[in-house]
């Protein structure tokens, strides 16, 4: 059945992706393991934006907001623990610090946050109307990141030293590599449960049919918003990654740029599979790596090859893969 | 604050209202007739530009360029209209997202590729070179009064067109039904394809104006675009109105926070630092303006359809 | 007196100059199936929106099972026993009939928010969507894919998801909409035997279905109540027969 051939699409893409990484390091290429590190990120961000987008049906074009709000926690609180400035004097001091997993609890803090009152002001709206204003959203954070000159406003800010994970070498590129893909290992299997729960068949249901949803007696407000909020903190994570393999984050991370890549990612991928991003931001990042090199033109290249996939090859890298989507 | 530098303020900020109106108008009228989120839309406000700059710098003449930038963004966008868009419309908005995000990256890309990788410049025309004094002494510029006129009769052209013409009929009944304005024999291919065009070209118009204040450079659309789309929220999707209303009201708003939000905050902080903070929130206030607007309006102020 | 399982006093709403529902008032009680007709565009879409919680009336109070829910939005209607099904099949069609229904038991059986068990495993669930769907005579279909199911079928999941809810009330709009002779007969045998768990209000056009099932008929017409009462009354009401049953 189609389900189990997704499932083995999903699981040799993810082995071909460690094996891509493995191989690098063996071959003494750090620059590739970055670059499986990058794509691994990167689905992660893709990982999280799909759960609003594919599952939910929320189109979101901001989720750039989540993903450089995740790599600016990161960057400033790695910022203030390499100055010894405390983050906060008042009411009580809070230090800042250099290890990965604290950093990611407060990135994903700053991330339900925000995301909870983005959601709560655009899901009063729906359509071309929600699209809109979570693209304004983002695009106002964007703006502070870029006005606000106390973490570097528009030049960004580095990361001279990267964060540390208990037990392992963060400057090792395999070993983060681990990390960036035991965190999409671990994003992917709890979207999946997700997806299989009372939450997730309501979401299914929020996008599918929302006045089956109310009728079902679940209002489709608090559930939307509740996808929507995790689906950020997954983005965000990754943002907080993706700050640490740069060793920078800058006003880049937050740029409506970044919403439409982590889109296209989502699309390019297949819309409602679980590893699609993945496939997507693998197809992309090797398209820009490797095109991008032979030309400057690559943007080009990369716009018209969109516009094929939109008009002509619906269904994306899984649907080639795997079929076409089935529900039970 | 004295009086010169309010009348100043509130003049850039109609300035900036009007060539948002000109923008927004044709996104605002694309999605009311054809159902279409074209992120596109800043592309052709680019095109406008880039065209007038290069037109006024071969042949001269600023108003050559003036009525070439608008043609060539009405032509490029019925171009894209034939092509791509018409594809689009029984298409759920995430593909039109994703359709027009690659048209962005074809048109910045292609840009680049035929005017160089430089900004071009373009002067204002010498006739409307100089300056004229206000109430309180200051003096305005006569280019950006001129940008407000010919915003304001642009806008008044597309009043009439709508509301008083055979084109504008078939316009309103194409975004009430678009069964029946098939049922009344208009073809409505052209008509689409007429109402893009209608769109880009005000938007190239605003550019090639604009052009003249600024430098002219790939993604000079692209913050006009998302203000266009914060005026639409604003002001009601759909409606031209609304449009106008709400790009006023963003450019005013925008262009007084800039002025005023620094200037208060250095009463009760060290300047440094007033403007620092005062132009990180001022960067926000459209947007705290369009969620206030959603918190109390969800449609906009001037909702189109019901 | 017991309170009625749903009762509608003194609806009103207006879309600007047109009346749309005037002044309606009707009950429904225990055990019984009370049947709304009226011609096309007497207001009836207009009247179920109010009852159903989609459009907020300009006046008057709509009470389920005692309680006033005039204030309350969709959901929570539903959650209060109010179950409905749809003119035009609203059903989730990539979905499985037995998913369609068990989306509808999980409000009853349990908050949504819960994000760890899977729902196939969810035994309180799956019984509950097996138990509606044998109601309505569905049962070992609940795997088929919901677009598969003939449009028959489509109906009978509505009337479960309605049921699974564990309703007071049902709101039945037009069931027997473009059934044969044989589904119709079926489904009305089906409603027959429902009411005595939760009573009905149908509303329906088919008048043969509806003067054997109905135990009271009211009539609307432009807006208004014109007639109510027993179905034997209602087929003798001569203003009934000028404003509506001449027509046919």
């Amino acid at each position: 059945m189609d389900k189990t051939r997704e499932m083995v699409a999903s699981v040799v893409l993810l082995a071909a992706l460690a094996g891509a990484a493995l191989w690098a390091d063996a071959a003494g290429e750090p620059f590739y393991v970055n670059l499986a590190s990058r794509v691994a990120i990167l689905g992660l961000a893709g990982v999280g934006l799909n759960l609003a987008l594919g599952f939910g049906g929320m189109v979101s074009f901001g989720h750039a907001a989540f993903f450089g709000l995740g790599g600016y926690a990161c960057g400033i609180i790695a910022w203030h623990a390499g100055n010894y400035e405390p983050i906060l004097t008042w009411p009580f001091e809070v230090e800042g610090t250099d290890r990965m997993p604290p950093i990611w609890g407060v990135a994903a803090l700053v991330c339900g946050l925000a995301a909870a009152a983005i959601g709560a002001l655009s899901l009063r709206t729906s359509g071309v109307y929600f699209i809109m204003i979570t693209l304004a959203f983002a695009q106002m954070i964007y703006w502070f990141a870029i006005s606000w000159p106390a973490y570097g406003g528009e030049d960004g800010l580095s990361i001279y030293v990267r964060n540390g994970f208990p037990g392992l070498d963060t400057y090792d590129a395999l070993s983060f590599f681990g990390i960036a893909f035991g965190a999409l290992l671990v994003a992917l299997a709890v979207s999946g449960r997700l997806l299989g729960s009372r939450f997730g068949a309501a979401l299914t249901m929020a996008r599918l049919n929302p006045v089956r949803l109310a009728t079902a007696g679940i209002d489709p407000f608090p559930v939307r918003l509740t996808g929507f909020v995790i689906s950020a903190v997954i983005t965000g994570w990754a943002g907080a990654l993706y700050a640490d393999l740069n060793g920078f984050v800058s006003p880049t991370m937050l740029s409506w740029h970044l919403s439409g890549e982590l889109i296209v990612f989502v699309i390019l991928g297949g819309v409602g599979r679980l590893v699609g991003p993945v496939a997507g931001a693998a197809a992309y990042v090797l398209l820009e790596t490797f095109v991008g090199g032979a030309t400057e033109r690559w943007p080009l290249i990369l716009g018209l090859a969109l516009l094929g996939v939109v008009l002509f090859a619906r269904g994306g890298i899984m649907g080639a893969l795997a079929g076409r989507a089935r529900h039970d | 604050m004295t009086l010169a530098l309010l009348v100043e303020q509130i003049l850039n900020g109609v300035q900036l209202g009007v060539m948002l109106f000109l923008t927004a108008a044709g996104l605002t009228l694309v999605f009311g007739v054809m159902g279409l989120i074209n992120l596109a839309h800043g592309s052709l406000f680019m095109t406008g530009a880039f065209v007038c700059a290069w037109v006024a710098g071969t042949t001269g003449s600023f108003w050559l360029g003036l009525g070439a930038g608008a043609l060539a963004a009405a032509a490029a966008g019925a171009v894209v209209e034939m092509l791509v868009l018409r594809r689009l419309y029984d298409r759920d908005h995430l593909d039109q997202v994703l359709a027009t995000f690659a048209l962005i990256l074809v048109f910045s890309e292609g840009a680049r590729w035929i005017f160089g990788p430089q900004p071009l410049w373009l002067d204002a025309p010498a006739a409307l070179s100089g300056a004229v004094s206000l109430p309180g002494g200051a003096a305005y510029p006569i280019y950006r009064l001129a940008i407000i006129g010919a915003g304001i009769g642009a806008a008044l052209l597309l009043w009439a067109l709508i509301s008083r013409t055979r084109l504008g009929m078939r316009i309103r009944a194409g975004e009430s039904d678009r069964e029946m304005i098939g049922a009344l024999g208009v073809d409505i291919r052209t008509l689409y394809t007429l109402v893009f065009a209608l769109g880009a070209g005000l938007a190239g118009f605003a550019g090639a104006m604009v052009g003249a204040l600024q430098s002219v450079q790939v993604g000079m659309g692209e913050p006009v675009l998302i203000l266009a789309f914060v005026v639409i929220v604003i002001g009601g999707i759909g409606s031209v109105k609304g449009a106008f209303v709400g790009a006023l009201l963003v450019g005013v708003v925008d262009t007084m926070g800039r002025v005023l939000l620094p200037m208060g905050f250095s009463n009760f902080m060290p300047p440094s630092e007033a403007s620092g903070v005062g132009a990180a929130l001022a960067s926000m206030l459209i947007y705290v303006l369009m969620a206030g607007v959603l918190v109390w309006r969800p449609q906009g102020l001037f909702p189109a359809h019901g | 007196m017991t309170e009625p399982a749903l009762a509608v006093e003194g609806l009103r709403k207006a879309f600007g100059g047109l009346t749309a529902t005037d002044d309606v008032s009707l009950d429904l009680r225990a055990g019984e199936i009370h049947a709304l007709i009226g011609p096309n565009g007497a207001g009836k879409s207009t009247l179920i929106g109010q009852i159903a919680g989609w459009i907020a009336p300009d006046a008057g109070r709509v009470r389920l099972a005692g309680r006033d829910v005039t204030g309350l939005g969709v959901a929570e209607r539903a959650r209060l026993g109010l179950g409905r099904s749809f003119q035009v099949s609203s059903l989730a069609a990539p979905l499985s009939a037995r998913r369609n229904v068990m989306l509808a038991a999980q409000a009853r059986e349990g908050s949504s928010f819960r994000f760890w068990r899977q729902v196939r495993r969810d035994r309180a669930l799956v019984a509950a969507a097996e138990a509606a769907l044998a109601r309505v005579g569905l049962a070992g279909r609940g795997n088929v894919p919901t677009a598969e199911l003939s449009h028959g079928e489509r109906r009978l999941v509505e009337v479960a998801c309605a049921l699974a809810l564990g309703p007071k009330a049902l709101l039945l709009d037009e069931p027997m909409a473009g059934l044969g002779a044989e589904g119709s007969g079926a489904l009305a045998d089906l409603l027959e035997t429902l009411k005595a768990e939760a009573p009905i209000l149908l509303v329906e056009h088919d008048m043969d279905a509806v003067f054997r099932l109905a135990d009271r008929v009211s009539v609307l017409v432009a807006g208004r109540v014109i007639a109510s009462g027993p179905v034997a009354e209602i087929r003798a009401d001569p203003e009934v027969r000028r404003a509506y049953l001449g027509e046919d």
